[in-house]
C-alpha cells in the first residue's frame, strides 16, 4: 500500500484513502460547441499514458476530499511530486533530471 | 512410553512437559518445545512423505522454513491444514498429523511405480510434450489423472471455524530475524530510543544461536547469551516482539507484511483467540537479518530418508535434545559441516567419516574434527547411498587430479549430513527492488544496492559467523536507528569464543562415475526435480534460468526453490558453459512462506464481508415477513408474501392493491445530495440535461445526468427548496458515483462557481405512499401543509410537519399513480411509517418491494438506470429528448450528443415488445432478431432489458432496446431461445394509462 | 427544522449498549446536533455565532464547552452540538452567515457516533484504521475522514486514550461488530 502525499492535508496518507482520477490537466474546452468533432473526441478520449513521469489527477476521497494533481513514475509507481488543483504543472523535465541526480 | 532417539539431557524442549501425539494415526510422545519433525526423529521415524512426481519415499531435508519434503496435514475437520512443513509445526498434546500424496500408505505407495518408469517418460517437458494433442484430452483424461496421483495435501471440504485479525503498525525500525544479527540489531537500535519491532517465525527467538553448542559469547553458552538479549528487549517499552511470525512479504514504502500464528500451538486456545494475526507494518527502517540456508548437496540417490542437512542435525541435536540417526556420515564442503560433525559425535552418534568434497582440508573445522578423533578424507564425495525407505550405507568416491570419480569404500550409516554451503536468503532484500550482486569468490547473490530504507544483516548479508553477525547487526541497527531520527552509536561486539564459522561450499551437482541416465540426483526435492532436468532443458534450447525454470518446474513448488534455486542455476550454468550471472537469477516473490487465505482476508468473511446497510424501517419490514434482495451493501424489502403466496402472487397482489387503493414502499436507499449555495441553479444546468433556472422553490423536475461523452448515467426527482437550494435525488446504486461526479466538476472544472454538495441520502427516511388514496392517508397526518390536489400538483415538494416530525413532503410517482414521498430524519422513520401504516389500514394499504416496484415502473414505461441503459445509452435511445434543455449552451455531455455515433438513425432505441402468447415472459438479457433462426454469427438487433407479468395490462410486458426500435413499430420480432424462437411485436415502451390521467388526481 | 417538539418515538441505528473489556471501553453516543457547514468566506462570521473558532488548519478540531468544530476539508467543518442546540443554533448560524455565501446542511441523522476509550484504543482501532494512531502522530484535538477497513468514518481524538468515531448510519453496525470483535480478541490475548 503506497502513501500518498495530500498537498492539502500536508500528510502522507494511506493508498486506501484515495481514488484516482486519470491525466491531469486535461482542460474541459470553455465553450464545446464550437469545438470539432475530432477536436472534442480527443478531449475525451486521448491521453499521453507516457512510460516514465505522468502527470495525473488523484482526490483524497477518504481524507479532506479535494482533489489535487501528482507527478508519479509510470515504471517505479513511484510518487514524485503532488500539488494542489489549480497550481501549475510542474517542469517534467526538470523533475526528471533531478531524479536521474539523485540516483 | 520413550522416544528412543531423544538424548538423555539437554536441548531447549521441555522434558517436564511430556506430550502424546499422532502421525497416521500412531501415537508417540514428544516434549513441550518439540517441532512435529523433532518429536518424529525422537521417534525413530523419518520417513514422513511421498514426493510429488516419483511417489519416492522422503525424510527430512532440513529443520526450518526452507523444508521440501516433510509436508504434512494437521488438524481435524475444518481446522484440517494441508502442506504444512512438519520442521515448522510446533508440537502440543493431542496433536493429530498425516502424511500427503500417498496410497494407500506411506510405506507402500503405488505411486512409487512413477520411479520406475522408463528413463524419459515424466522427465523434464514432459507435461508440455506429452499432453499436446488431442485437444480437449487435457482436461477431460489427463489432467483429473495427474491430479490424482500427483500433488500436494487436499484442502479442508468444511468452513474454516477459525477467525483471522489483522493489525496495521508503525515503527522506527523493522528487524526480521531473530538470529545473532537480528537480536543485536533489535538491541542497537532500542538501545537509541527507537520504537521497534523484531519478528521471527519461530516460537523462541535466537535463530540459529539456539542451536549453538559450544561457542560461547561474554562468557556464557550463545542460546543463554540469546535469552538474555530477549529479555532485555521485552522490558524495552518501545520494543514489539513478535514471534511465530513470518515476514512474507516486502512492499513498496517500507511495507512489510508479516503472519503471526496465534493458535497453531495450541491443544486448545481461547476461542476468542485468532488464529492468525496479519502485521502490515509501515517501517522507517528496516533491518533484514534473515540467515542463510544450507545447501544439500547434489548427488544421487541424495532424497533418501536419512539424508539431512548439516544444520539441521545440528538443531536437531542441540536444540531439541533428538538423535537423528546411530551412525553419520558426513558430507561436507564447508566448515559448518564439522561443527556438526562434533556436534553429533558429542551427543554420542558415531561419526563414521567426514567426506570432504575439497581438496584442502585444514580448515579451523576440520582441524577440529581431527583432533576429537574424527576420520576426515578429503577430496571424496557421496556417490549413492543404499536403503529405500532409510538410508542404510553410502558409497564413497575419491576425486582425482583430472576431476575424475574413482569408486571407493562402501560404509554403512543410517545418516548422512549434507553441508553444500550457505544460500544467504536475499528474498525479502530482492522483493524490495533492492538490486542483487553476485560475489564471485563465494558464487552467491548477496544485497547489492538497496531500493528502499533497508539494510542487510548477518548471514543474509553474506557474513557468517556470531561475532561477526554480532558486530554487523550491531551496526546496522544503529545506523537504522540514526537514519530513523536517532542518536545511535553500535554497541561493542562481545566476546565470541569457540565457534567454527562457515566458510567454502560448493555449487553445482556432486561429480560421480555412474551412469548419469540411470541415477536420480535431485535438485528440487518437492517438485522431483533432477540435474538430469536441468541439463535436458538446456539441450533442448532453454538459455534462462527463467525459461528453465518454467520447463522443469524448479522452485516452483510451495517452497519456492528456497533449497533449489541456486543449486538449478549453478547446474545449468556448468550446463552452458556461462556463468551464473549471466543465466539469470529467477525472481523472489512474496509470500516466502504461503500464507493462508483466512490471513489475507482477515474479518470480512462472512456477514462481515462487506458493511450490510439497514433502512431505518427495516425491522418493521422484517418483522411483516419481507424477502429482501441484495442492492449493493443495501438490504431491501423485495416482497412482502403472505401465508402460501410465492414471489409471483405476492407481487401480483401488490402491484393491484396499489392501483386499486395504496401502497406504502421503502425508497430510504434513494441516493440524495444537497446542492446549496448562491450558484445552486447554475451549477444543476451545468450537471443536469434539463433546464432549472426557472424551476419555482416547491417544485420538483425529473432530473437527467449525462457523462461527458454523452450517455446517461443516473436520473432522479429533484426538488427545489430555496433559490439556492436542492433536493437531489439519485438512483440508489449511484449516489457515490453521482457525488463523485459532481465533486469533480466543481472542483476541477467549474471552481467559478460557489456551490457545495453535501450527502444527506442517510439523514432522511424516504416513505413512498404510492396509489388513488394516497391523500387520503396522509391528509390526517400532515401538519402545516395543504395536500390538496389545487395546493400541491405533482412534481411539487412541501416543508412541515407529520406526526410532529419535520418533513420534506415530495408529491411524485413511480407508479403512475398518485403519489407522495414523506422524507423524514432517520431515526423517525420507523415511528412516521408505523403511523402511516396505521392510518393506511383504512384504506386496505399494502407494503409493497422494490418487484413491484419494478413491475408499476415499468407498466408506465419508466426506465431504471443500469437496466435500461447500460452506459452506451443516450437520452435519444431512450426517448427522453424532452428532458434536455436545448437552449442551454452547455451541459455535461452535450457536445457529444452531436457526435456522428450519437446520432446514427440505426442506434439502438428503447421500445415495448409483446410475445404473441400474452403468458409468455420474455428473459432479461435475450437478444433479439429479425428472424426467427438467424444465421450464426448474425449480430442481433437488441436485446429484452425489462420483462415483467403486468397485472395492469393483464399480459407480460417487456421493453428492449432495438437497433432503429422507434421506426419498427407495429413489426414482428423474434427473441431466439434454446427451445425456440419467441415472437413479439414492437410496440411503445408504455403498457398501462399512456395519457399519464391517473397522476393529476 | 427543530427537534425539540417531537413526540415520535426516535431509533437510534445502534440497538448496542456500552460496555467495558480488556481495557477498551465502547459506547454507543447520544444523538447530536450536526451541521456541515461549507464555504471558507463564512468560517469567520461562523467562528462567533458558534462560540469556538472553526480550525483552519488541516485535520484539527476546535472546541468550546460541549460543541466541537472538525475540520473535514479547506472548506468544510463538521459542527456538533448537543442536542438542545438543535432549535436555536442552525437559525442563528444562518442568520450569522447570510452575507457569505456558504451551504448550511443539517446532518444530525445521517451518522451516529461510537465512542471508544481505554488503554487498549489504539492496538484495537488498528485492526481497521490504516492511520498511524500514536499520540506523537495522531494527538489529541485530530480529525480526520479515514478508512476503518470497509467503512468511511470521522475518526477524532477527544483524549489520550479516548477516540470519537463518526459513521454513517447504516454502516455503524458493521463498525461496532468489528471493534467488538477485536476488542474480544484483544482482552484474550
Ligand atoms: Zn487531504
Amino acid at each position: 500500500m503506497l502513501l500518498i502525499r495530500c498537498p492539502v492535508c500536508e500528510m502522507d496518507r494511506p493508498e486506501l484513502e484515495f481514488r484516482y482520477g486519470g491525466e491531469a490537466h486535461i482542460a474541459r474546452p470553455l465553450d464545446p460547441s464550437k469545438v470539432s468533432d475530432e477536436e472534442w473526441a480527443d478531449f475525451l478520449y486521448f491521453r499521453t499514458n507516457p512510460k516514465g513521469l505522468h502527470v495525473e489527477r488523484w482526490r483524497h476521497t477518504a481524507g479532506c476530499g479535494r482533489f489535487f494533481n501528482a507527478v508519479r513514475h509510470t515504471v517505479t509507481d513511484r510518487f514524485v511530486t503532488t500539488y494542489k488543483s489549480g497550481e501549475p504543472r510542474p517542469d517534467l523535465e526538470a523533475l526528471a533530471r533531478k531524479l536521474e541526480s539523485a540516483r | 512410553m520413550n522416544a528412543p532417539f531423544r538424548t538423555e539431557a539437554g536441548g531447549r524442549v521441555d522434558r517436564a512437559r511430556p506430550l502424546s501425539f499422532t502421525f497416521d494415526g500412531k501415537s508417540y510422545p514428544g516434549f513441550e518445545g518439540d517441532t512435529l519433525a523433532s518429536a518424529l526423529l525422537a521417534n525413530g521415524v523419518h520417513l514422513v512423505g511421498r514426493s510429488f512426481k516419483y511417489h519416492r519415499p522422503r525424510g527430512l531435508l532440513s529443520a526450518g522454513a526452507e523444508e521440501p519434503n516433510a509436508l504434512v496435514g494437521v488438524g481435524r475437520g475444518g481446522r484440517y491444514t494441508p502442506n504444512l512443513r512438519a520442521t515448522q509445526v510446533e508440537l502440543f498434546d493431542g496433536l493429530v498429523a498425516e502424511s500427503q500424496n500417498r496410497w494407500p500408505s506411506l510405506g507402500f505407495d503405488v505411486g512409487e511405480v512413477n520411479d520406475l518408469a522408463p528413463a524419459g517418460l515424466l522427465s523434464a517437458g514432459f507435461y508440455y510434450k506429452t499432453f499436446m494433442a488431442p485437444a480437449g484430452a487435457w482436461k477431460s483424461v489427463f489432467e483429473p489423472i495427474i491430479r490424482k496421483t500427483a500433488g500436494l495435501g487436499v484442502a479442508p471440504q468444511e468452513p474454516d471455524p477459525d477467525h483471522y485479525t489483522h493489525r496495521h503498525a508503525f515503527c522506527d525500525v523493522l528487524v526480521v530475524g531473530a538470529g545473532a544479527a537480528g537480536l543485536a540489531a533489535a538491541l542497537a537500535a532500542a538501545g537509541a530510543g527507537a520504537r521497534v519491532i523484531l519478528a521471527d517465525e519461530q516460537a523462541e527467538l535466537g535463530g540459529g544461536l539456539l542451536s549453538e553448542r559450544g561457542a560461547t559469547i561474554d562468557g556464557v553458552e550463545a542460546s543463554a547469551w540469546a535469552e538474555r538479549t530477549v529479555a532485555a528487549l521485552r522490558a524495552n517499552p518501545n520494543v514489539t516482539l513478535l514471534t511465530r511470525a513470518q515476514c512474507f512479504g516486502y512492499y513498496a514504502q517500507n511495507f512489510l507484511g508479516i503472519v503471526e500464528r496465534l493458535t497453531d500451538h495450541a491443544s486448545s486456545p481461547h476461542p476468542d483467540l485468532p488464529r492468525e494475526r496479519m502485521w502490515k507494518v509501515r517501517a522507517k527502517q528496516v533491518v533484514l537479518a534473515t540467515g542463510a540456508i544450507e545447501r544439500p548437496f547434489c548427488f544421487p540417490d541424495n532424497d533418501r530418508p536419512g539424508v539431512m542437512l548439516a544444520s539441521a542435525a545440528r538443531t536437531y541435536v542441540n536444540r531439541y535434545g533428538v538423535r537423528p540417526g546411530s551412525r553419520a556420515l558426513v558430507f561436507t564442503a564447508d566448515e559448518s559441516g564439522y561443527a556438526a560433525a562434533l556436534d553429533l559425535a558429542s551427543a554420542g552418534l558415531a561419526v563414521v567419516c567426514i567426506a570432504e568434497l575439497r581438496a584442502q582440508a585444514d580448515g579451523p573445522g576440520a582441524r577440529a574434527a581431527r583432533a576429537a578423533g574424527l576420520a576426515v578424507h578429503p577430496s571424496t564425495v557421496v556417490t549413492g547411498v543404499s536403503g529405500r525407505l532409510r538410508v542404510t550405507g553410502a558409497t564413497l568416491g575419491a576425486i582425482g587430479p583430472d576431476g575424475r570419480v574413482t569408486p571407493g569404500q562402501t560404509v554403512a550409516c543410517d545418516l548422512v549430513l549434507m553441508a553444500g554451503g550457505w544460500t544467504p536468503a536475499v528474498h525479502l532484500f530482492s522483493q524490495s527492488r533492492g538490486k542483487l550482486r553476485f560475489d564471485e569468490e563465494r558464487q552467491v547473490y548477496l544485497p547489492g544496492v538497496s531500493a528502499q530504507d533497508e539494510r542487510s544483516a548477518g548471514a543474509c548479508n553474506g557474513t557468517f559467523g556470531i561475532a561477526a553477525s554480532l558486530a554487523e547487526g550491531f551496526a546496522a541497527g544503529a545506523d537504522a536507528a540514526t537514519k530513523a531520527g536517532f542518536a545511535a552509536t553500535a554497541p561493542a561486539t562481545p566476546d565470541v569464543k569457540g565457534e567454527i564459522v562457515p566458510a567454502g561450499g560448493f555449487h553445482g551437482a556432486v561429480p560421480h562415475h555412474r551412469d548419469p541416465q540411470k541415477v536420480k540426483a535431485f535438485v528440487d526435492f518437492q517438485n522431483d526435480v533432477t540435474a538430469k532436468d536441468i541439463k535436458l532443458a538446456v539441450r533442448e534450447g532453454m538459455r534462462s534460468i527463467e525459461h528453465v525454470k518454467r520447463y522443469t518446474t524448479n522452485g516452483m513448488a510451495t517452497d519456492q526453490g528456497k533449497t533449489s534455486n541456486m543449486q538449478g542455476l549453478a547446474i545449468a550454468s556448468d550446463a552452458l558453459g556461462k556463468p551464473m550471472p549471466q543465466v539469470g537469477l529467477t525472481t523472489f516473490r512474496p509470500p516466502y512462506t504461503p500464507v493462508t487465505f483466512g490471513a489475507f482476508a482477515g474479518h470480512s468473511r462472512g456477514l462481515a464481508f462487506d458493511p450490510i446497510r439497514r433502512t431505518p424501517t427495516h425491522d418493521w419490514a422484517a418483522a411483516q415477513g419481507a424477502v429482501f434482495e441484495d442492492v449493493g451493501m443495501w438490504k431491501r424489502a423485495w416482497f412482502f408474501p403472505r401465508r402460501g403466496e410465492d414471489m409471483h402472487a405476492a407481487v401480483e397482489r401488490e402491484c393491484r392493491q396499489v392501483r386499486a387503493s395504496v401502497g406504502i414502499f421503502d425508497g430510504s436507499t434513494l441516493g440524495k445530495i444537497e446542492v446549496v449555495g448562491p450558484d445552486a441553479a447554475e451549477f444543476m444546468n451545468r450537471l443536469y440535461t434539463n433546464p432549472w433556472s426557472k424551476l419555482e422553490p416547491g417544485r420538483c423536475r425529473y432530473g437527467l445526468m449525462l457523462n461527458e461523452a454523452g450517455f446517461v448515467m443516473d436520473d432522479g426527482v429533484i426538488g427545489r427548496l430555496a433559490a439556492d437550494r436542492f433536493h437531489v435525488t439519485t438512483t440508489t446504486g449511484g449516489a457515490p458515483r453521482v457525488l463523485a461526479h459532481m465533486e469533480d466538476y466543481l472542483q476541477t472544472e467549474f471552481t467559478d462557481l460557489k456551490v457545495w454538495l453535501t450527502s444527506t441520502t442517510e439523514q432522511w427516511a424516504v416513505i413512498a405512499v404510492q396509489g388513488p388514496n394516497a391523500r387520503k392517508v396522509l391528509e390526517p397526518l400532515v401538519e402545516g401543509i395543504d395536500i390538496s390536489a389545487a395546493a400541491m400538483p405533482h412534481m411539487s415538494l412541501r416543508e412541515g410537519r407529520i406526526c410532529g416530525v419535520p418533513t420534506r413532503l415530495f408529491r411524485v410517482s413511480f407508479t403512475g399513480e398518485l403519489g407522495f414521498e414523506v422524507n423524514v430524519p432517520a431515526d423517525y422513520g420507523q415511528a412516521v411509517w408505523e403511523a402511516v401504516w396505521a392510518e393506511g389500514q383504512k384504506h386496505d394499504m399494502v407494503a409493497y418491494g422494490t418487484e413491484s416496484m419494478h413491475v408499476l415502473r415499468a407498466e408506465k414505461g419508466y426506465i431504471i438506470v443500469g437496466q435500461e441503459t447500460d452506459g452506451t445509452v443516450t437520452p435519444n435511445d431512450l426517448g427522453l429528448d424532452w428532458a434536455i434543455g436545448k437552449a442551454k449552451p452547455d451541459f455535461v455531455g452535450k457536445r457529444s450528443l452531436t457526435r456522428p455515433d450519437l446520432v446514427k438513425a440505426d442506434r439502438k432505441q428503447l421500445v415495448g415488445l409483446l410475445t404473441e402468447d400474452p403468458a409468455v415472459l420474455l428473459e432479461e438479457g435475450a437478444q433479439v432478431a429479425a428472424v426467427a433462426t438467424p444465421v450464426r454469427g448474425t449480430p442481433a438487433l437488441g436485446h429484452v432489458t425489462s420483462a415483467y407479468r403486468s397485472p395492469a395490462a393483464g399480459r407480460s410486458i417487456a421493453m428492449a432496446l432495438v437497433a432503429g426500435g422507434r421506426a419498427r413499430k407495429g413489426q414482428t420480432l423474434y427473441v431466439p431461445m434454446a427451445n425456440g424462437a419467441i415472437a413479439v411485436t414492437v410496440t411503445d415502451p408504455i403498457f398501462f394509462d399512456p395519457k399519464g390521467e391517473r397522476l393529476d388526481v | 427544522m427543530s427537534d425539540a417538539t417531537i413526540t415520535a418515538a426516535r431509533r437510534s441505528p445502534l440497538s448496542a449498549e456500552a460496555s467495558s473489556l480488556g481495557g477498551v471501553t465502547l459506547t454507543p453516543g447520544a444523538p447530536l446536533l450536526r451541521l456541515i457547514l461549507r464555504g471558507a468566506e463564512a468560517a469567520e462570521a461562523a467562528d462567533t455565532a458558534f462560540g469556538a473558532d472553526l480550525p483552519r488548519r488541516p485535520n484539527r478540531s476546535a472546541t468550546a464547552g460541549e460543541r466541537a468544530a472538525l475540520w473535514l476539508g479547506p472548506d468544510e467543518w463538521l459542527l456538533l452540538a448537543p442536542e438542545s442546540d438543535a432549535a436555536s443554533l442552525p437559525a442563528s448560524l444562518a442568520s450569522a452567515l447570510a452575507q457569505a455565501p456558504h451551504a448550511l446542511v443539517n446532518v444530525s441523522h445521517r451518522q451516529t457516533a461510537i465512542l471508544v476509550s481505554g488503554s487498549g484504543v489504539e492496538p484495537l482501532l488498528n485492526a481497521f484504521v490504516p492511520l498511524e494512531l500514536t499520540e506523537a502522530a495522531f494527538p489529541v484535538g485530530m480529525a480526520t475522514r479515514t478508512i476503518f477497513e470497509k467503512a468511511e468514518i470521522v475518526l477524532w481524538r477527544t483524549g489520550s486514550a479516548a477516540f470519537h468515531i463518526e459513521v454513517w448510519r447504516s454502516f455503524a453496525p458493521y463498525v461496532w461488530e468489528l471493534l467488538e470483535a477485536v476488542r474480544r480478541e484483544n482482552a484474550a490475548n
